[in-house]
Parts: structure tokens; sequence; C-alpha cells
């Protein structure tokens, strides 16, 4: 028995090491633990080459030019995209940020800058969370519908498409996105294949989310549980960590948000994992109150704003502010974003609108488009045990799983930017 | 002189002009219709443990100047940026920042000097003496690769240092997020600095044009080496939340 467990295991070995992974230097990410990978920035050499600058248009579509910006966002002046383009004829692949995100978030650049170097024209377009895609070009204004929310991205696509047009020349499309935009992505990919605008080449999922409920209730809870004493005490727990910066500046020296300044600070300092975890929920929590309360105003008040008053560019919006940062996405979803579509629809009952918003209610489609792939880490935090192995199957030798980098934290480390483009080149990763 | 008059002259109106755009109340303006959302403020938020308290009396008036500083950013102050950026090398504009960096060590010597920091004092006097010489007039820094670190501080610091609280928060016209106590320091930071250059008598400080194209440039390549856009937080707090960040920011320099 011993000497065929012996044997076994020995065999295993070997195939590992057999495995095409042999040829290249192994995977290595600096955090291991998935908080510290999902919030710390890395050190240089961590981080792929890219191109500094990269030739951008930024510019704005109306795709709902008869509708009125209400004053309290007075700011707003349509729906910010931007192209990166090469000046010969070349793919384009479209970008969708992820929760709360804009078109040109630290990631979407990295991203950008990836594609450009690999020759691909990039156009770029914030989440349908993001306050800006809620003012302008959300049909409903109540974003998180996966269905909904393809359709709305899919018309700013083509209106994108309009804008610059004339300026590139594109051979094919492809499409990608990560987290909230991943997820989105499968469903515009899906969408597509029916309306054939853009007949996506390929299509990559980084980081999804397998289950958007799932996974908004596990950042729901990281605030909750990690904040000493809970929300109310959210206050007193940045106090502390200003005074924390306040101390760190004080023993270094001096102070600044580079990843090797931090990195630095991290290896004199480990933060503890409760504090990490809570940084990912205020930050999650801080998207979610801009949504909500741009949704709101949107659809004329009634849930964390007063219905029917006008609030204008010098309103106080502090309390609102206050209020979303302490309501739950799990909350809005039941008090909220669920009696929307059930007013629409009475025989939708909330089990089945969860049911709905996960990749598994596409899991047909997801099984059979050859050209869709997807890149996960077995530890990203916003996934529920055995959510990321449930995608490994479904996706099989289309997926590539790194067993570090928590939530989208690795995107930027060498080896996983080599892999991104090389899917889309029709390459080995 | 004519020319600089009129400048003040037109800052004063573009002021009252904001005061008079910006009287109005902060609060949603109700109507008749008016009713309160499920989720309320007085219900949900815990006064006792929470809302970090900034002093914010002039809020109507502050958000008008921010509303100001977004256009004037929008329409004349970054465009003039990225003429600049446009026009000069980059090691040129590096120079430049270089430059004024070393010019305006004065203000950090003699802050460091009023708080009793007498190392950073140091530092920073050596600092001015080496790039003024082997760094040639100050456009370059070898002081830093020397591990002289800039050692900022200013006036406002300084008060902070000895207890003096922020007052009310302020936003100033173009300059940004500031409070009271900051701009007091603001103020005599520029009354020392220009004393004392005017004290030195050199040539290039007397001569009303170049000290003008001075603080042209040291405005805008102020403004380039700050990364702040408006809105690009893409949050409707924008605000509040500069509000508390500068506030913060503040905090954290002055106890460092």
């Amino acid at each position: 028995m011993r000497k065929i467990f012996l044997l076994v295991l020995t065999t295993l070995v070997l195939c590992s090491l057999v495995s095409p992974a042999v040829a290249k230097k192994p995977y290595f990410f600096p955090y291991v633990n998935p908080y510290e990978a999902t919030v710390m920035e890395v050190p240089a050499v961590y981080e792929a080459e890219l191109p500094e600058t990269v030739p951008t248009e930024v510019f704005r579509i109306h795709p709902f030019p008869e509708r009125e910006t209400p004053d309290v966002f007075w700011y707003d002046s349509g729906l910010e995209c931007s192209l990166v383009y090469q000046e010969e004829e070349a793919p384009l692949i479209f970008i969708i940020a992820g929760t709360g995100a804009r078109y040109n978030s630290p990631k979407m650049v990295n991203l950008q800058k990836a594609f450009y170097q690999a020759g691909y024209h990039v156009l770029s377009i914030s989440s349908p969370t993001y306050s800006n895609f809620i003012i302008n070009a959300s049909q409903t204004m109540l974003p998180g519908r996966l269905d909904d929310d393809a359709v709305d991205i899919y018309r700013v696509m083509k209106d994108a498409m309009d804008e610059v047009k004339s300026k590139i020349k594109v051979t094919d499309y492809s499409l990608t996105g990560y987290s909230l935009g991943g997820i989105q992505a499968a469903y515009v990919s899906l969408l597509d294949e029916t309306e054939k605008v853009f007949n996506f080449k390929k299509v990559l999922l980084i980081n999804p989310p397998a289950s958007l409920y799932n996974s908004v209730s596990r950042l729901d809870s990281l605030m909750e549980n990690n904040i000493p004493g809970g929300i109310d005490n959210l206050n007193k727990w940045y106090q502390d960590l200003v005074e924390s910066i306040s101390s760190l500046y004080q023993e270094m020296g001096y102070f600044d948000l580079s990843g090797d300044f931090i990195y630095k600070a991290y290896k004199r300092h480990p933060p503890r994992e409760d504090f990490l975890a809570a940084l990912v929920g205020v930050s999650f929590a801080m998207s979610s109150a801009n949504m909500m309360f741009t949704a709101d105003v949107m659809r004329g008040g009634g849930y964390i704003t007063p219905k029917n008053v006008e609030m204008s560019n010098s309103t106080s919006l502090e309390r609102f502010g206050m209020v979303g940062l302490r309501t739950r996405f799990t909350d809005y979803f039941h008090e909220y974003f669920f009696p929307y579509f059930h007013d629409k629809d009475p025989t939708l009952t909330e089990p089945q609108l969860i049911d709905e918003l996960t990749l598994k209610h596409i899991e047909k489609y997801l099984r059979s488009a050859k050209k869709i792939g997807l890149l996960h880490n077995q530890d990203d935090i916003i996934m529920a045990p055995g959510e990321v192995d449930y995608l490994h199957k479904v996706f099989g030798d289309r997926a590539q799983i790194y067993p570090t980098g928590g939530h989208c934290g690795n995107m930027n480390h060498p080896d996983v930017v080599r892999f991104i483009v090389n899917f889309f080149d029709g390459q080995e990763g | 002189m004519t020319e600089s008059i009129r400048v003040k002259m037109l800052l004063l109106v573009t002021i009252l002009g904001i005061l008079l755009l910006s009287g109005c109340s902060t609060l949603p303006k109700q109507t008749a219709d008016t009713q309160p959302p499920m989720r309320q403020y007085d219900d949900i938020v815990h006064h006792s443990t929470d809302v970090a308290a900034i002093s914010d009396p002039l809020e109507g008036f502050n958000r008008g100047v921010y509303r100001f500083n977004y256009y004037f950013d929008k329409y004349i102050f970054l465009p003039i940026v990225s003429a600049y950026t446009f026009v000069m090398p980059d090691y040129a504009e590096d120079r430049v920042s270089n430059f004024i960096d070393n010019i305006y060590e004065f203000n950090n010597f003699t802050n460091n000097l009023l708080q009793l920091k007498f190392k950073q004092t140091g530092i920073t006097l050596a600092r001015f003496v080496i790039n003024t010489t082997v760094g040639i007039v100050g456009l370059w820094d070898p002081a830093t690769s020397m591990h002289l670190r800039r050692q900022p501080e200013d006036f406002g610091q300084t008060l902070g240092h000895y207890g003096v609280g922020n007052g009310p928060y302020l936003v100033l016209p173009i300059l940004g997020p500031s409070n009271l106590r900051d701009t007091a320091g603001l103020a005599v930071d520029m009354v020392a600095f220009n004393t004392v250059a005017k004290e030195l008598e050199t040539d290039w400080m007397k001569d009303n044009n170049v000290r003008m194209i001075f603080s042209a440039v040291t405005a805008v390549d102020k403004r380039k080496r700050q990364p702040f856009r408006y809105y690009r937080t893409g949050s409707p707090f924008e605000y509040e939340l500069v509000r508390m960040l500068y506030t913060s920011q503040r905090k954290i320099v002055i106890e460092k």
C-alpha cells in the first residue's frame, strides 16, 4: 500500500515537473496573504514593464441625449470614454472597469498600456456602477442587473465606435473586463452573439465574481467584521489610521505612496489582516455609496435622499454620504433593487434574482463559447468557498488560475500581463 | 504697478462674484410633495460615536469657490499647464521645479527653526548650500541623493505645532482647500519671503516683470506637480472627501 502511495506521489511530482510551466521561472508574487495581495502596491520589480505614456483621446458620448442632468451633478457633461489608438490598422479591444471604477483608473491604465504595447487600439469604458455611467448611459439608472447592464454597455460601445471610427482602422474586436467588469464582459459577449455588431474574436474574464450576491455579501461583511466595534466606530478607525500614517512618516523621515515605499513600510510593520480587510470593505462601501446616491437621485429619490426635493450645486451632501456608507449593498439589494424589478414582474422572487446574477445562469454558453477565457486567483477574497473551482471546471483548459494574487492584486505582474496579451494573440500562456 | 493693481481688482471682483453667487443655503430645497427617504440620517448615524467633525460654517461660500476652481482649472489653469509641458522639454521642467524648490527652502528653513527642529533646520540649510553651489543655483538637487531629504514646513504647520487649531475650513480661490490657520500661515510665509527678497535687493527681485514671471511660473509648476483633477474621483461626495483628506493630511504633516 505504501509503495503504491509513493509511486503515485512520485508520478505526481514528475508530472508537475514536466508541465509546460517548468520551462519558465515559476510564478512568484510577494504577498501570500490575499488581503495584502489585494490592497498593497508591489515593488517595481514585480510589475510589468509598460510604456510610460500612450496616445490617448478622451471623448464624451450621450446615449440618452434627451435626459436632463440634475443640478447636483453640475460637473457632469456626458459619459467619458477613452481611446488609446494605433496609427496603423489594428485589432481593437474594449475593456470594462471594475465596481465603481472609471475608464482611467490605475488598473485600467495598466491594461491600456499592455494592450497598446501588444498592438491594439483600446477603448475603455467606466463601470456601469460608476456615477458618470449611471447619469448618462444607464437605461434604468439602477445598475446591477447583468442583462440590462450588458445592453447599456453594448449601446455605449456602438456610440463610442461611431465617435472614433473616422480616426482609426480596425481589423477585429475583442473584449475584456476585470472584477464586476469581468462578469459583465461575459453577458456582453452573450448579447453580441445575437446582435452581431462586433463578433468578438476573444473575450477574457479577469477575476469575475461567480455570483454577484455572494461577492457583495462578502465585501459588505469585510467592513462590519473588521472595524473594531463595528460601523459606528468608522470615524475612530479612520482617525487611528491617520495617526499611524503620522507615526510612520516620523519613523521613516518621509512619506509617499509608491510601491517601493509601501513595501518598505510593510517590511517594518506588517499590517494586521483585519485592518487590510476593513480597508477593502471601506473602499467598497464608498463606491457603493456613490452608486446608491446617484441611482437614487436620478430616479427621483426616496431611498437615501428625500423624494421631491431640489438639490443644487451648493447642497451639502455629507449626511447622504454618511447614510450611504452605512447602507450595505445587500440592504440596497433587498430594499431598493429587488422591489423595483418585483414591481415590473410580480412573479420574480429574491432567490430567483440572486440566481440570475451569476455566471452559472449562462453556464451553457460559457461552456460552449470557446473564445471566452478566464483568469482568476485561487485566493480571491470576493469568492465564496468552491466558486473558483467551479469556474475552473466550467472553463476547463480555457482557465488560468494563479495560486496567489488576491482580488485583482496581480493584474500588473509580468507573468499575468504576458498571459493576458498572449491569450488575445491566440498563443499559449 | 498699475498692472498689479488691475490684477488685484480683478481678483476682488471675482471673489465678490463668487460670494454673491454662493449666498444660498446648503440644505436641499423642500417642496410641497417632499417625502422623507426610507433610510434617514437620524436613524442610521449615531452621533455619539461618529461624524468626522470638521468645522465648515462657510460651506455655501466654500462650495461656490470649489465650483469656481473647477471651472478655472478646466478653462484656464490646466490649458496653461498643458501648453507649458508641451513647449518645455521634461528635462527643463525638472530644472524649473528644482530651482523653485530651492528658493522656497527659505520658508522650510524659517519654519523648521521656529519649531526648534534643529536637525531639520540644519538639513535644510545644507540642502540650500549644496544645491545652490554644486547644483548650480538650484537647477539640480544633488542634496537628495546625499540622503538630505527635503524638510517641508510652512507657517500653518508651525502654528499647528504650537497648538493652534484648524479653525473653519476654507476653500481658497485658485489655491484650493485650506482652513483659517493655514490661510493665515500662507499669508505670513508670503510676507516673510517678499520682505527678505526685497531686503536682499537682488537685481531680479527688484524687477517687477521678473517677479511676475517668477510668480506665474511658480503657480504653473505647482499645478503641474499636483496630480489632483476635479471630479476624477467620480464621487458625488468629492467636496466632502477633499475636505476630510485635506484636514487629515495637515494633521499628519503637523504631527510628524
